[in-house]
C-alpha cells in the first residue's frame, strides 16, 4: 500500500512545444508536493533536464499557493539553472484577489462638481457626471470618462496603466497624466472647440495625444465589453 | 427661530464686509430684526463701515470668555431699532475662538433674531471653520475676475462639506462696459463654472466707497444701483422673487440669467 501511493503521480512533467509544463496535483498534502519535485527534479533522468533553457509553467489546479509556497517551489526548480519559470497558473485566488479584481473592473459612477483644491480617485474606471473645474483633481487606476467640462487635472492609469485614456465632454484640462506620463494644456484653449474629446498614449509617439472621442475603439478595442 | 447666514469668498477684498453691511441693513429695512457678526478676529471691519466703532465695548472673544454676557456686546445700529452688530476683537487673533463656540453663540443669536448674518474672514483656515460653524445658508461673493472665481470655487466645495445649505451666489463689482466687451468674465460664464444658483448682481459703483467712508451702508441711498441691487438681494433673501436688476440694459443677457434662475 505504502508503494503504491509512491507510486502515485503527484507531480507530472509534459513536455510542449513552449517548453515544459508542471502540473501539481491539488490534493495531496503541500509537503508531499514538495518531496515529490525534489526527486523528480534531481532524478536527473532524461536529458531534458540539463539541455538548454527552457520555459516552465507551473499548474496548481485548484490549489492555493501562498506566496511562500510558491517562493519555495520557485526555489527549486531555480535550482535547476536551465529552467525559467514563466507562470503560475491556477484555479484560484483569494476573496481579497478577487474584491481587488472586481474593484480593479468596475466603473464608478459618480455626480459632482469637482471643485478647486479637491481630489475625487477612484479604483477601477471613473464616470464623473459634471465638470472637474480649475484646481480639482480626478484620478483612476482605469479609464476616466467626464460627462461635463474637464478643466482641471485628470490623471488615468494612475496605479501605471498605460492603456488607459481620459474621455470628455468638453476636453480643457490644465494637465492630463496617464500613468507615469504628463502633458501640460497649451496656454491658451480656443473659445470653442475641444468637445468630446480622448487622450491616450500613442505607442509610436511615446506620449499622450489628445483626438476625437470616435477614434477611441481602433486604438483601444479592449475598451469594449459587449 | 431665525436663520443665520454666512457670507464668505475665499480671496480677500471682494466685498464680503460690504455685503454683509448691505444685506443686514436692506433686511432691517423691511423690518426684519438682524443681527450682524463680524468674525473678522483682529482684522475687523464691519463695525467701519456701519459707523458703529466708537460704539463698541466689549467684543465676540469677549463673550466666549466670558468676561461679558452676549447682549451686552450687542451694539444696536443707529439708524435702525432693529439692527444689532456683534464686533469681532481686534487685539487677539482667529484662534482664540473654537467653531463650537462659535455655534453656541449662534444660536443663542438665532432665538431672538430673524436673520443672523456672519461676515467670514478671507482664507480658509481657522476664521473660516468659525465662520461657518454656526451657519444654516452661506452666500458665496465673488467678483468677475479668475482669481476670485477660482478661490470661490474652492470656498463652495468646503462649504459643501459643511453643514450648510447649498451655496448662493453674489456677483460682486460687475463693470458692464467690459463684459460687454468680453474684457472680463461675464456672469453667465461665472455661474456655469460655480454651478451654483445666482442670488445677485452688484454693479461697481462709486456710491459705495464714499459711502463706506462715511459709515454709512449704500443701502440707506436710494437712487443708486449698488443699493437697489443689495435691496434686491434681500428681497430674494425673505423669498420674494424679484428678477435680476442691474443689467436692465441688456436684454439678451438678462433673460440669460433668468432662466439659469429657473425663472423664465
Amino acid at each position: 500500500m505504502a508503494m503504491a501511493q509512491k507510486l502515485q503521480h503527484n507531480v507530472t512533467i509534459k513536455g510542449t512545444k513552449d517548453g515544459l509544463v508542471l502540473l501539481l496535483d491539488d490534493l495531496c498534502s503541500f509537503e508531499h508536493l514538495v518531496e515529490e519535485l525534489n526527486e523528480k527534479l534531481s532524478d536527473d533522468h532524461g536529458q531534458l533536464l540539463n539541455g538548454p533553457l527552457i520555459s516552465v509553467i507551473v499548474k496548481t489546479g485548484n490549489r492555493y499557493l501562498t506566496d511562500q509556497q510558491s517562493g519555495l517551489i520557485r526555489e527549486i526548480i531555480g535550482q535547476k539553472k536551465n529552467l525559467e519559470i514563466k507562470r503560475f497558473e491556477t484555479n484560484v485566488i483569494t476573496v481579497a484577489e478577487a474584491e481587488e479584481m472586481k474593484k480593479e473592473a468596475q466603473i464608478m459612477r459618480v455626480s459632482k462638481v469637482v471643485r478647486s483644491g479637491q481630489v475625487l480617485s477612484v479604483q477601477g474606471d471613473l464616470l464623473l457626471i459634471g465638470d472637474v473645474n480649475p484646481g480639482g483633481t480626478v484620478m483612476a487606476t482605469g479609464n476616466i470618462f467626464v460627462l461635463g467640462s474637464l478643466k482641471g487635472i485628470a490623471h488615468g492609469g494612475s496605479a501605471g496603466n498605460r492603456k488607459a485614456v481620459i474621455a470628455a465632454s468638453v476636453m480643457k484640462p490644465t494637465q492630463l497624466r496617464i500613468a507615469e506620463m504628463i502633458n501640460r494644456a497649451p496656454d491658451h484653449y480656443p473659445e470653442h472647440g475641444n468637445e468630446m474629446e480622448c487622450a491616450f498614449i500613442s505607442d509610436e509617439e511615446d506620449q499622450i495625444l489628445i483626438d476625437r472621442i470616435s477614434i477611441v475603439h481602433k486604438i483601444r478595442p479592449e475598451l469594449n465589453r459587449l | 427661530m431665525g436663520e443665520a447666514i454666512v457670507i464668505t469668498s475665499g480671496k480677500g477684498g471682494v466685498g464680503k464686509t460690504t455685503t454683509s453691511a448691505n444685506i443686514g441693513t436692506s433686511l432691517a429695512l423691511s423690518g426684519k430684526k438682524v443681527c450682524l457678526v463680524d468674525t473678522d478676529i483682529g482684522l475687523r471691519n464691519l463695525d467701519v463701515l456701519m459707523g458703529l466703532e466708537n460704539r463698541i465695548i466689549y467684543d465676540l472673544v469677549d463673550v466666549v470668555e466670558e468676561r461679558c454676557k452676549l447682549h451686552q456686546a450687542l451694539i444696536k445700529d443707529k439708524r435702525f431699532e432693529c439692527l444689532f452688530l456683534l464686533p469681532a476683537a481686534q487685539t487677539k487673533d482667529k484662534s482664540s475662538v473654537q467653531p463650537e463656540q462659535m455655534k453656541k453663540i449662534i444660536m443663542e443669536l438665532k432665538q431672538d433674531y430673524d436673520y443672523v448674518i456672519i461676515d467670514c474672514p478671507a482664507g480658509i483656515e481657522q476664521g473660516f471653520k468659525n465662520a461657518v460653524a454656526g451657519a444654516d445658508k452661506s452666500i458665496v461673493v465673488t467678483n468677475p475676475e479668475i482669481s476670485s472665481v477660482r478661490d470661490a470655487d474652492r470656498i463652495i466645495g468646503l462649504l459643501e462639506q459643511e453643514d450648510v445649505e447649498a451655496p448662493k451666489l453674489i456677483v460682486n463689482r460687475v463693470r458692464n462696459h467690459l463684459a460687454k466687451s468680453g474684457d472680463m468674465l461675464d456672469v453667465d460664464e461665472i455661474v456655469s463654472i460655480l454651478a451654483i444658483e445666482l442670488i445677485g448682481v452688484v454693479v461697481d459703483d462709486e456710491n459705495v466707497i464714499k459711502a463706506a467712508n462715511k459709515g454709512e451702508p449704500i443701502a440707506m441711498s436710494p437712487n443708486s444701483k449698488a443699493s437697489i441691487a443689495y435691496r434686491n438681494i434681500a428681497r430674494r433673501i425673505l423669498g420674494e422673487s424679484v428678477p435680476l436688476s442691474t443689467i436692465e440694459e441688456e436684454k439678451g443677457f438678462f433673460s440669460k440669467i433668468k432662466t439659469l434662475l429657473g425663472m423664465r
